[in-house]
Parts: structure tokens; sequence; C-alpha cells
């Protein structure tokens, strides 16, 4: 049987401001039916690119060279992406090729309902009546795990959770039955235990539908979850080409191996964790906890004459100093809203959030501002924590200046520049523009501007997650070094289980602003007692097509014992 | 490429090309820049003519006679007076050159005042917020529903009630206009100021325990401010065609005060029906060809600053080079803070271009 999809040679370049940037450069790919290949690589790479290209959704400002042959499912006709006219392209995508997005929420139109927008694409191919349409589009939304398809074909987008509404853009992608899927990061906006359903869903597009699936991500979890082939790319050229089974365990590119390696593991940090622990002093429990939060309560104001969203209820727990806290919970469980209370930039509105003997409920600004000195934040977006038109140096000597240390930005300049060197960034990089830095050499810049006091206390609000793979293991063990030289106390909060097992000494799981469980590194990815820690840890997908099929089974047993 | 290269590569684009209007002259092709250009060159002409209007213009704005005696109403073109004479006597070609300058002026102060009030109620009102946000934004709203040119003519009555000398004309007219705007500044600065309030560099200025007016003037005021040459821009034109309305109207300043040409077309009304064109063209004209090119001008840096509308260069087949993406990936961390050679050489990172905002 032909292949749903060959690239030969494809090449694709960019007109910028700064003259021509080629993104792809001569890939050559095939996809057979039914199978899954998984594009993987940094952001930058190409992979989305390529993957665009197939729908032919390439931007004006893009030029293309070399060859996309798409075919129909049945392989009665074929067409070069390429060539096509814009009213051909119209007959391709839906029938022979569709897409699902990486952000649910704005790949549906809010003001139509979900069933309208599912017969909106079965319409517009071929002859439906409206009735025969609304049929096919219960009938699908039925198929990929919607209950109740009958009545909740008529809700708006918004009455669907995060996962539901994935399952509806794969719905309306598989509708017309096409030969082919393109998944570009299905799973990212997704938190982890929704990620594992939707998974679950795409391998069954593969098994029911017969669909093949080009799959991009920078999750190597996923891949080895999903994939059957694997193709890497790197700088707009496939490096590495080979079925996941042979990539997982020979790769054989240099950056295959070094991209593996830097995919952190759960189970890594415990030996870490243990360490620390052994080598503290003995009296150090008794110390005084930097951080103590009890029965703490956060709301948020409702609108008129609704009530409010409790976004923490019930939260306690304690930083001692030098110790690393990892906060761990999926999104609006209310991690990042404890982080920012600690920092004084959210209210507490019930019980106690005690920071260095200073009492946050009801605190007032001017009381607390000799405090921040003692805290350091890193914030999770590296791209916009920075004054875009302040040079590093200047951002990074704005804590110094503004507790008096030193008299302005140029006076703190020897400090500045030790502090860069801590982070291992040059000096000459505090003359640049934010802009002008990466996100991890910006992320790094960051945690330098966050130690610049030497605080006693870090907060760090998912400082890795906007950064790709290498880059974060290699931030990761520049936190964890940092922390050993600096001895300050941490919270660490993240949504990936196994970044905070590298780094932390006690894990706390949030589920829905609740706290359901808390316990050493060993303790709780060991042998985790609450059933949603245990669901959340078996969902996380890892690097390894073997042991991620045992754990997919467990995690099977798991939900239907639950 | 060398750190120190990197680093002069960078200083020198600061220098120069970073320039607000260089910067997007360079960055323009075909047909965007096609209008900067003729709007530069119009502007430029206009700021010329009002600069050197004394010595360019053969008569006085006020001047009704010379050496051979009076000059005669209405003269056609030609002789001593190549754009003929007005109605009251006075020298077409020297009021339309010497009017250049009466703009120039009003513009001027009028966009000086607006931005000054309208930039500082603006940072006030949205980093503050609260009822004094509240107040601000019904006030400017409720300003907003007049029709510019009748507050313009309200203000003009009360602050010279109607007649006024060179100072006191231009001021009236440049107030009137000033009211007018400020509304405009404020809207465009407060609601960036609001969007800049919530990013992470804000908040992390807060959580550094910066104070209040530190972050409003180091963090938000210069990022606020980065739209406003192109509203300076739009406003300037609108400024020349209130004050050309407010004169026409009779409100603007009197003959002998300044030359305006609104003042002037007003006079050439009854002239158009008797046959006499120059009165009413050249001054007319004036007017069309200044807005004409002030406006090119702010819309083609307002295309220009927008991604999206900006024309590239087109690009052959797949050229270009391919974009260095990151860091060598799970390079160790051995390397203290002595050993970044690594680190240096790999740094090819957009010194211009991909992340450049504009």
């Amino acid at each position: 049987m032909t292949d749903v999809l060959t690239i030969t040679d494809l090449g694709i370049s960019f007109a910028t401001d700064a003259g021509a940037v080629r993104a792809v450069d001569g890939v050559t790919l095939r996809v057979a039916p039914g199978e899954v290949l998984a594009i993987v690589g940094e952001s930058g790479s190409g992979k989305t690119v390529t993957a665009k290209t197939i729908l032919g959704l390439l931007p004006e400002t893009a030029t293309a060279s070399g060859a996309v042959i798409l075919s129909s499912k049945d392989g009665s006709s074929e067409s070069n992406v390429i060539a096509l006219s814009t009213a051909q392209l119209r007959q391709v995508r839906g029938t022979d090729v569709s897409m699902v997005f990486q952000e649910p929420s704005t790949a549906l139109n809010p003001v139509f309902t979900v069933g309208w927008q599912i017969m909106e694409g079965i319409r517009a191919h071929g002859q439906f009546s409206r009735k025969e349409a609304r049929k096919k589009a219960i009938e699908i939304l039925g198929r990929v795990g919607i209950p109740d398809a009958e009545t909740r074909v008529d809700y708006y987008p918004h009455q669907f959770s995060g996962g539901q509404k994935q399952r509806v853009v794969i719905a309306m992608a598989l509708v017309l039955d096409p030969g082919l899927i393109v998944a570009d990061e299905p799973t990212t906006a997704l938190d982890v235990t929704v990620q594992a359903e939707i998974l679950d869903l795409l391998r069954r597009c593969r098994d029911e539908f017969g669909t093949a699936i080009v799959l991009i991500t920078h999750n190597m979890g996923v891949v080895a979850d999903l994939a059957d082939r694997v193709a890497v790319m790197y700088q707009g050229k496939v490096v590495e080409e080979a079925d996941a089974q042979t990539l997982f365990r020979s790769p054989q590119n240099d950056y295959t191996k070094k991209l593996l390696a830097a995919v952190p593991h759960v189970g890594q940090g415990v030996v870490h964790a243990a360490a620390r622990a052994t080598a503290r002093a003995a009296g150090w429990e008794q110390q005084a906890p930097v951080v103590v939060a009890d029965q703490l309560r956060i709301e948020y104001p409702g609108r008129l004459g609704r009530s409010g969203f409790t976004a923490v209820d019930g939260v306690s727990f304690l930083i001692r100093p030098g110790e690393v806290l990892g906060l761990v919970g999926e999104s609006g469980s209310g991690k990042t809203t404890i982080g920012r209370a600690i920092a004084g930039l959210t209210r507490v509105t019930g019980g106690s959030l005690t920071v260095m003997g200073h009492e946050m409920n009801g605190f007032k600004e001017r009381a607390f501002r000799k405090f921040r000195s003692d805290i350091g934040f890193v914030f999770q977006d590296p791209a916009s924590s920075f004054n875009p038109l302040l040079t590093i140096a200047d951002c990074v000597a704005e804590p110094l200046v503004v507790h008096g240390r030193a008299k302005n930005a140029a006076h703190a300049r020897p400090r500045v520049n030790e502090l860069l060197e801590a982070v291992q960034l040059p000096r000459a990089y505090g003359d640049r523009y934010p802009h002008e830095l990466s996100g991890g050499q910006r992320q790094r810049a960051s945690l330098a501007r966050a130690l610049a006091l030497e605080p006693p206390l870090l907060i760090a609000d998912e400082p890795t997650s906007a950064l790709d793979v290498s880059v974060q293991a290699r931030v990761l063990e520049l936190f964890a070094e940092l922390q050993r030289e600096f001895g300050f106390a941490a919270l660490f909060i993240s949504h990936d289980l196994a970044v905070v097992d590298l780094v932390a000494d006690r894990i706390a799981v949030l589920y829905r602003g609740k706290l359901v469980e808390e316990g050493t590194s060993a303790e709780v990815l060991g042998a985790p007692k609450d059933p949603y820690t245990q669901r959340l840890l078996a969902s996380l997908p890892v690097p390894d097509p073997a042991e991620q099929a045992l754990r997919r089974e467990g995690l099977r047993r798991l939900r239907e014992a639950g | 490429m060398s750190d120190a290269t990197v680093i002069s590569a960078r200083q020198k684009r600061s220098v120069w090309s970073r320039l607000p209007v260089v910067h997007q002259l360079r960055q323009s092709i075909g047909l965007q820049r096609g209008m900067l250009v003729a709007g530069l060159v119009i502007t430029t002409l206009f700021v010329l003519t009002a600069i050197f209007a004394p010595v360019l213009a053969p008569y006085g704005f006020s001047q009704l006679r010379d050496a051979d005696g009076a000059f005669g109403a209405q003269q056609p073109p030609g002789g001593a007076h190549p754009l003929g004479t007005t109605v009251s006597g006075y020298d077409v070609l020297s009021r339309v050159l010497w009017g250049a300058q009466t703009a120039l002026f009003v513009i001027i102060v009028a966009v000086l005042l607006s931005i000054f009030a309208g930039v500082f109620l603006g940072l006030v009102s949205g980093y503050f917020g609260g009822w004094l946000d509240r107040i601000l934004v019904v006030v400017s709203d409720a300003v907003y529903a007049f029709p510019s040119l009748l507050l313009a003519i309200v203000m003009s009555i009360v602050i010279s009630g109607g007649k006024s000398n060179l100072i006191g004309g231009v001021l009236a007219a440049a107030i009137s206009i000033t009211v007018v705007f400020i509304p405009q500044y404020f809207r465009v600065i407060r609601a960036e100021t609001v969007r800049i309030k919530a990013e992470a560099y804000v908040e992390s200025a807060r959580v550094l325990g910066a104070g209040s007016g530190r972050i409003m003037f180091r963090h938000v005021f210069r990022n606020a401010t980065r739209t406003l040459p192109l509203i300076f821009t739009l406003n300037s034109s609108e400024a020349i065609l209130t004050l050309a309305g407010l004169g026409f109207l009779g409100f603007g300043i009197e003959p002998t005060a300044a030359s305006e040409w609104g003042y002037d077309l007003n006079k050439a009304l009854s002239d158009v029906t008797s046959g006499i064109w120059w009165t009413s063209l050249f001054p007319g004209l004036a007017i069309v060809l200044v807005v004409l090119g002030i406006t090119l001008v702010g819309e083609s840096l307002n295309d220009l600053a927008d991604p999206r509308l900006r024309g590239r260069r087109a690009v052959g087949q797949s050229a270009g080079i391919v974009a260095q993406t990151s860091v060598v990936p799970g390079g160790t961390l051995v390397a203290g803070p002595g050993g970044l050679g690594g680190l240096e050489g790999t740094a090819t990172h957009p010194t211009e271009g991909l992340e450049d905002r504009p």
C-alpha cells in the first residue's frame, strides 16, 4: 500500500527583518497508513513549520521548495501540497489531512456550539443535509469519548473541560475520516492526567479509524507512549530517523543522545535528596522555619452577586532554612497562588501564613517592603520577566539599587558581574538587552537577579516550563548547584513531577486547592499513599517505549480500580 | 563570531539606525518606503518653510503696501505678486509662506501641552486605578462625546473671547486643540499602563520591593510610551485641520497678528463665485499638502510598527541560513565561572532580527 505522505527534500525560508532565514532544510520523510510518526526537536528546529506545510498553512512570508505528496486514504488520488491552489487545498484539507491544534481553548470558536463547528467541516465537503451532518457530528463525538453526545452536541466550548475540548478538536479532525492527522503538540497545554487520556484517544484513532498521525512534540515521554517511528529534527534538518524502540534503546546521533540524556526521570533526584538530608547538622529540625502556612486559605473575590473562588483551601506546610520544598499540582490547583502569597503579590484571606516571622494575613505593603530583600522570585516566563528596555546588568542591579546596597546600576556592576558568573553567563552579557538572550540564558539571568541580595528564601514559579528539555536540564543543574552554594530555602513550583524530583528535598502535592500529600521525595514518589498522587505519578509518561507500555497498563488498572 | 564584534554591532545599531524614523526608513521597502519618503519630504519642506518664512516670503504677512504704494485688492497672479493678492490687499504668496510658521507653532504648542498632561494622567490613572481612574475615564469619555471642533470653538471663546494678538491667538488655538487631544493620549497611555502593570517584569520589580514611583517611571513609563510617535504624527495633522477649521469659522488669529490659512480661506469665500481662484486655491493647497505629508509619515510608521503589515523583501527558493536554535544541549556544568569558552562561542543569538520588538 502506498504511503499517505511523502515529503521529499523540503526546504522552507522565511523573509524576516534580518533577511532570509531558513527554517527547514532538505527534510525527507514518509508516513505509512496507520502509522504514528513523531517529529521531535527543540523550539526553532523547524518541526512545526514542517507540519504546517503538510496542510498548506504556511504564512505569506514563507517560500517552500521540494515536494509534499499527499495521498487520499483509499489511495485513489495524489497531490503535491506545495503546488496546489487555494481552492484545491481546501478540497484536500479535512478529507485527506486534518489538524489537531495545541491549545484546544483557542482552536474552538467560543460563539458557536461544538456541533455547529463539526457540521461546518462536514458540510464544506460534499452534499449533506443538516440532519445527516448532525447525526455524523453526534456519532463522532460519541466515538471520541464525549459522554451523552446527543445533548452535548449543542453545548458551547466553554461548557467543556480542557481535556474534553481537545477531544472535540480531535473529533473535528476525524469526522471526514482523513488518512492523516497532523497533531501539533496536542497535549502540551493539558495536565498530565488529561494528557494520558488524550494519548489513549489518539492511539484509538490509529487503531479504530486506521488514521496515520504526524505527532509534533518536544516531550520524549509522549513520543515513547504513542509513536511507531521517530524523526529527530535539529536546526531545520532531520538528524535521525528510526522506529521508536530502536531510537530510545540505541540512539545513533550525538544530538539525539544528548536530548535523551537531558530528559528528567522520576527517581533521579532521590539520591541527591538523601545525601543532602544526611549532610545536615543535628539540630537542623529545631531551627525556626522560614515559611509556616497554617490552614492557609486564599479566595479570589467573585463578581457582584457571585461567591468568590477559593484557590487555596486549608493548606498547611512549612519550609525550614536551606530546604527545597517542591510544590506539585495541575493547573488550577492553587500552587502559583501560594507562591504569590508568600511573595506578597496575592492577599491571604484566611488562616495564617508566616514568612520570616512576618504574618502575611492582612499585611501592609509598606511594613513588608523591608522584608522583600529576603525573598527572591523567579518567574515562569523568562521572555516577559525582564524590562525590555533595560540591559541585563541594569535588571540584575535593580534589587541592589532598590534596597540601597548600591547607588546606581553602574556602582553595582562589580557585584552584577560576580552574579552573572555565578549563574554561568559571561560578564559581557550584562551589556545586552533581554531579547538578545535565549530563553535559558534569560532564565539564568533571572536567577542572578533573584539571588542578588542573597535572600534566605527563593520562590521559583515553574522556572523551567517555558524552556526546552536540554536547556531545562542545565537550568535545573544550575539551580541545584546554587542552592548548595548559597544555602537558601526554596519553594519550587512545578507541574512536572520529574523536575521537582530533581531539586526538591520534600514534595507537597496540591489538588484543587487542598494539600493531598506531603513527604520526602522518596516517600511521595516511591510509595504514594493518596490515590490522586498515584494517578499523577502513573500518568507521567517515561521516555522508554517498553517501560511506558507497562506503565500504561498500570494506569489503566488504577483507573478501573478508582 | 567573537564577543567583541557582537557588542560593537549592537552599539552601532543603537546609535544611528535605532533612531525612530531612520530605523523605520531602513526597515521599509517598496510602496511603504515610497509613502514614508514622500511624507518625510513634504513634512521637511513644511518645517523648512516655517523656519525660513521671513527669508522666503517677499513681503510681511500683514503688509499692504511697499515703496511703490498699495498692492491693490484681488490682483491676479503675476508681476510683483506671483500668486496675486487677496480681497484685503495682502500678498497671497507671503500669506501662504508665513502661514506655515503659524501652523508649526500651533502644532508644537498643542502637542507638547497635550502630551505632557495626557501621558502623566494616563500613567497615574492606569497604574493606581481606583476612583481616580474611574473619574478620569468618565471625564475623557465625556470630552470624546463632543465634536472636537465645537469643543475647540468653546475653548477659544473662553480663552480669548474669540479675538486676540499673535501669542494669545496661537495659544488659544493650541489650548483648544490640547483639550481635545489630552483624552487621546490619556487613553492610549492608560491602556498600555494597565497591560504593562500585569507583565512579569513589573511584578518582579514589586517583589524586589521597589516603590510605586520607581516602578512607574523606570519600568512602566518608557514601555508605555513606545507608540507615542505614531499618535504624535497623526495628531499633528489633525491639529492643523482643527486650526484651519477654527480660522475658517472666524475664531482664529487676526490677519494683523499672524497669517493663518483657515482665515484666508474664509475671506476668499466670496471670491470663488466671482472667478477669483488664486485667493482660495493656494492656502487650501497648503493645508492639503501639509496634512497629506504628516499623515503619510504617520500611517507608514504605523504600518511599519506592526510586523503583520510590514512588507519584506521576497526571498528566493529556500535561501538564507538556518537559524541557530539553542545552546548546546546537555552540556556539562563542570566548567566553572572561568571556563566559559564554549558558552561564548555558541551564543549566536539573534543580535538582530527574530525576536526584535518594534
